[in-house]
């Protein structure tokens, strides 16, 4: 007993860190929901091939003999590349398999089901092009496991505080970008009312690709450190972790930004709890069971609105 | 129908050169026709109403003219260019804007984003420029400065229509469409809210108005328009229509 209490804190850490990514993933989700009111269910490949983008250059700077890597000038060159070309895979995603079909007006479940399709096409290229057999992060070169904080009597690793400190600034940029300047004010003007919007002269089309843009480079960064953490990828790792974050904006009330960020945080500390207090294996059902839970008592989730078509960003 | 209500041929723009000109527009809801062939203008300066019943077309001729619905046959030209083609977001960079029915203002955000979103067509412009258009909102309605803050969703109808309307003003639009804005509101609100209408116009802007209300529409209006199922039925001076017997039969609710 007293050893789960001396761990506590340090599963607490973890928990914030997983959690903070979660939230990070957990945004492309609920902005795609608040603009266009479909789930996006090709946001977990673009999570995973975030992870591949940042295990590319990684190598490649390896490759390059370039001396001793340092994580402030490394950390960039990993994130910035996977963010921008993520960011513009998400905008191909929208233009290809969804607009085609809401601008004629298909019923919602049309674009739901090429966003599977979208999905499935993007594993199978990864597949193709990079083997089916996983990647493996140098994080020892990067972060060697001996650079430990210790904070309150607790020892933390370098990465998870760095994973845990580079969502959140995510989290709070674009949580300024939203709420604070104009461009976030059309994304919640088109998010709220399409036609009004576009009689404030807002250009719907283009705000619409931008949110997938901002969404799919924020998942494209939760690649990378997803990647840094487990050092192990795959073509499939998309899919369990955009099943979590998709179940952490259920969790926050999906179309809510806010909700998406806590409700991310959330569940990484409830799975991490689970780890630790009952069984490692139990994590995932522990996870799944508070969705459950808050489904059945709150079912517009902890933050949400109670008419799910109106609650939007 | 009587005969009288008919005076289609009659020539109805006199001094003030034409701004927006209607021509023999046929419009769609759906599979519905709702609009069978109506010619409308507006001069510069001019206050125009459009009355009409329930579903005579009223609201379809506001968002045909801003490109919400696309014309199945016909041109709108304002200013002397066709804009009937063109997507909404370019017909309001154009100077066109529209007080749309309900007023659909943006409830979860606040009255100052409500009005900054209504100057999204002028970003670019210097910020003083805006700042100065914001204070002469607050002017016409003080009790949106009151509110700066406040979420628009919270507000009284009255309040909204007032937003709904300095939205639009801070377009800066040289036409201004309204659709109802006399529609739920208390008959204190109504004339204040007219009242604004005529100062807006005072000021220089051009308005097209839609309204049930035809009594206090057509006392404020020069010219007016009745519209039924997709048909002008008469056009003529706001003088002429009040004075019109059938048209007070029918929308000023007189036996």
């Amino acid at each position: 007993m007293l050893d789960i209490i001396s761990i506590l804190p340090q599963q607490l850490v973890f928990g914030l860190a997983l959690g903070a990514v979660y939230g990070l993933i957990a945004l492309g989700y609920t902005m795609v929901y608040g603009v266009l009111t479909m789930i996006n269910f090709a946001h977990g490949e673009v999570f995973m091939i975030g992870a591949y983008i940042g295990w590319a250059v990684l190598t490649f700077l390896i490759g390059q003999q370039v001396g001793a890597l340092h994580p402030v000038w490394v950390l960039p060159m990993l994130l910035i590349p996977a963010m921008l070309l993520c960011g513009g895979l998400g905008v191909i995603i929208e233009r290809v398999a969804y607009r085609p079909l809401y601008a004629r007006g298909a019923s919602r479940l049309g674009p739901l089901i090429t966003a599977v399709g979208a999905s499935i096409v993007l594993q199978n290229a990864t597949m193709l092009t990079q083997g089916a057999r996983m990647k493996v992060y140098a994080t020892h070169l990067l972060f060697p496991s001996s650079w430990r904080f210790s904070l309150f009597g607790v020892s933390i690793s370098a990465l998870t505080i760095v994973i845990l400190l580079v969502s959140t600034l995510l989290m709070l940029g674009l949580s300024v970008l939203i709420q604070r300047t104009s461009l976030g004010r059309s994304i919640r003007a088109v998010a709220e009312d399409r036609e009004t919007a576009s009689l404030m002269g807002i250009d719907v089309g283009r705000t619409i690709s931008l949110t997938f843009f901002l969404g799919s480079a924020l998942g494209g960064a939760a690649g990378v450190l997803i990647g840094l953490y487990y050092t192990q990828i795959d073509f499939m790792m998309g899919y369990s972790a955009g099943l979590k974050a998709f179940t952490a904006a259920v969790l926050g009330g999906i179309g809510n930004i806010r909700g998406a960020m806590l409700g991310g945080l959330l569940l990484g500390i409830i799975e991490s709890g689970a780890s630790t207090l009952i069984n490692p294996a139990f994590k995932d059902v522990v996870a799944f069971a508070a969705l459950i839970l808050a489904l059945v008592f709150k079912p517009e989730g902890l933050f949400g609105e109670r008419d799910a078509d109106k609650e939007k960003i | 129908m009587c005969a009288g209500i008919l005076r289609l041929s009659k020539p109805i723009s006199d001094a003030a050169p034409s701004m927006l000109r209607l021509t023999n527009i046929v419009a769609h809801y759906g599979p519905v026709a709702a609009l069978h062939g109506i010619d409308i203008e507006v001069g510069q300066g001019e206050i125009v109403c459009l009355l009409g019943g329930n579903a005579s077309g009223k609201t379809t001729t506001m968002k045909t003219i801003v490109g919400l619905i696309k014309p199945t046959s016909g041109t709108v030209a304002f200013e002397g260019e066709i804009i009937s083609r063109l997507p909404t977001r370019t017909i309001i960079g154009r100077g066109i804007a529209l007080v749309p029915e309900a007023r659909r203002i943006f409830g979860r955000m606040t009255v100052w984003e409500n009005l900054m979103l209504g100057a999204h067509v002028r970003r670019g412009e210097p910020q003083d420029a805006i700042v100065q258009d914001l204070e002469s909102v607050y002017s016409l309605f003080p009790r949106l400065r009151e509110r700066i803050n406040q979420y628009a969703g919270t507000m009284s109808g009255g309040e909204q229509q007032m937003l709904a309307m300095g939205r639009a003003l801070m377009a800066r639009p040289r036409l201004l469409l309204m659709d109802e804005p006399s529609m739920g509101l208390s008959p204190a609100y109504v004339d204040q809210v007219f009242d604004i209408i005529q100062e807006i116009n005072r000021l220089g802007t051009t308005i097209l108005l839609v309204e049930q209300n035809a009594a206090v529409a057509l006392s404020i209006a020069r010219r007016g328009y009745v519209l039924q199922n997709g048909l002008i039925v008469a056009a003529d001076t706001a003088a002429a229509l009040l004075k019109a017997d059938d048209v007070r039969r029918a929308y000023l609710g007189e036996e």
